[in-house]
């Protein structure tokens, strides 16, 4: 079976987006998200390997009735491992975790993750607490957990994609303006009067 | 003339009067009252961390969704923390940490003494503003402090307890 195309599956999950909003890690998932067009409720990670599953579940309790979606790689996901036990203990209904799954480190070499020896992130984090855990393969899979994040409950999906490296579409590197945009983007201007 | 506060009461008080309703922890003997005490009141959405460092991705996930937070933690926490924090720089990201020592005073087990002898240093090495408080009757205000710096300035900053002020394990020896 050929595999999913990762800029495909993340234009699929952002398009359309209505209010999502969206946390996507190091490297290729900022990336990505960009590809699928800029947008200040996106908040692409330059650094923090590790982190982005929880700054997801920050975001998440913060602002319960949005739909927040994490869209991350293998390598920053095993970083932070553990953050799928903090997750499936605080379970925020409104958080989804899509980890873009090529195996390899793509931006160091193409070195092979933990996963391309077999881990099962699929099943840890099922065990962690993710009632809804799954492995995405085919684009039919991909459109139910479309249709799964216009809901509510907390999802966590590993999508297998190509290891092929697409074109670098790079994001404002300003880590300060892409908090700045994203709060004014969600809260209006007085979140920067007052706090 | 009533009993001391207990400073654990105090920084609970400046958290409700801060508004800041996200408290994430790794608990530690010394944080285990003001743990209980945030556990214990609903406005606040406690959230119990693996690892520290999931307390400042956390944090920022937080103040992108307009909450504030505060992150509780024992000071070889810090160590945990190190890459996590270039985070709050370089987002300009407000976060008052509460960090309860060891290794600092009358300490008893030799393996915590590199860590708290460390801590201070590397909180600034990241650009964490720092403030130590080594009496019961500092904590409150130096608290103050921290939390107001953090939050008018939106940056991280770090209140040290010491163990002078909350005595030191001894294992029964």
């Amino acid at each position: 079976m050929t595999l999913l195309n990762r800029r495909e599956v993340v234009a699929c999950l952002l398009s359309p987006r209505d209010d999502l909003l969206v946390i996507a890690g190091l490297g290729a998932p900022a990336w990505d998200i960009t590809a699928a067009g800029d947008h200040a409720l996106n908040f692409p990670m330059w650094g923090g390997m590790g982190g982005a599953i929880t700054t997801g579940l920050g975001l998440a309790l913060a602002q319960p009735r949005k739909r927040v979606l994490v869209v991350t790689g293998d390598g920053e996901l095993l970083m932070g491992l553990n953050s799928l036990a903090t997750v499936g203990v605080s379970q925020p209904k409104n958080l989804a975790i899509v980890v873009l799954d090529n195996e390899i480190y793509g931006e160091t070499g193409k070195q092979k993750t933990h996963t391309g020896f077999g881990v099962d992130l699929m099943s840890i984090a099922s065990a962690c607490g993710f009632s809804n855990s799954s492995i995405i393969r085919s684009n039919s899979e991909l459109v139910a957990l479309k249709k799964d994040l216009d809901g509510s409950g907390l999802i966590f999906a590993q999508v297998k994609v190509d290891p092929q490296s697409d074109e670098l579409v790079l994001p404002p590197r300003d880590g300060a303006l892409l908090k700045n945009r994203f709060r004014e983007a969600l809260l209006g201007d007085q979140c920067h009067l007052s706090n | 003339m009533g009993l001391e506060k207990h400073w654990s009461e105090s920084v609970f008080d400046l958290i409700c009067d801060h508004d800041i309703s996200l408290v994430s922890f790794v608990p530690d003997a010394g944080l285990s009252q003001l743990i209980e005490l945030c556990v214990a009141h609903n406005p606040i959405q406690t959230v119990r961390l693996t690892s520290e460092q999931e307390g400042i991705s956390l944090a920022m996930g937080g103040w992108l969704g307009g909450k504030k937070s505060m992150l509780l933690m024992q000071s070889s926490g810090v160590g945990n923390c190190v890459n996590m924090l270039s985070m709050l720089n370089t987002c300009q990201v407000p976060l008052p940490m509460i960090v309860t020592m060891r290794g600092d005073w009358g300490e008893f087990n030799p393996w915590q003494v590199p860590m708290g002898q460390g801590t201070e240093s590397v909180l600034k090495e990241m650009g964490v503003t720092t403030f130590k408080a080594q009496e019961n009757n500092q904590v409150e205000a130096c608290a103050e402090g921290s939390i107001r710096l953090a939050f008018n300035t939106y940056r991280p900053t770090a209140l040290l307890i010491g163990q002078r002020v909350l005595g030191a394990k001894t294992f029964g020896r």
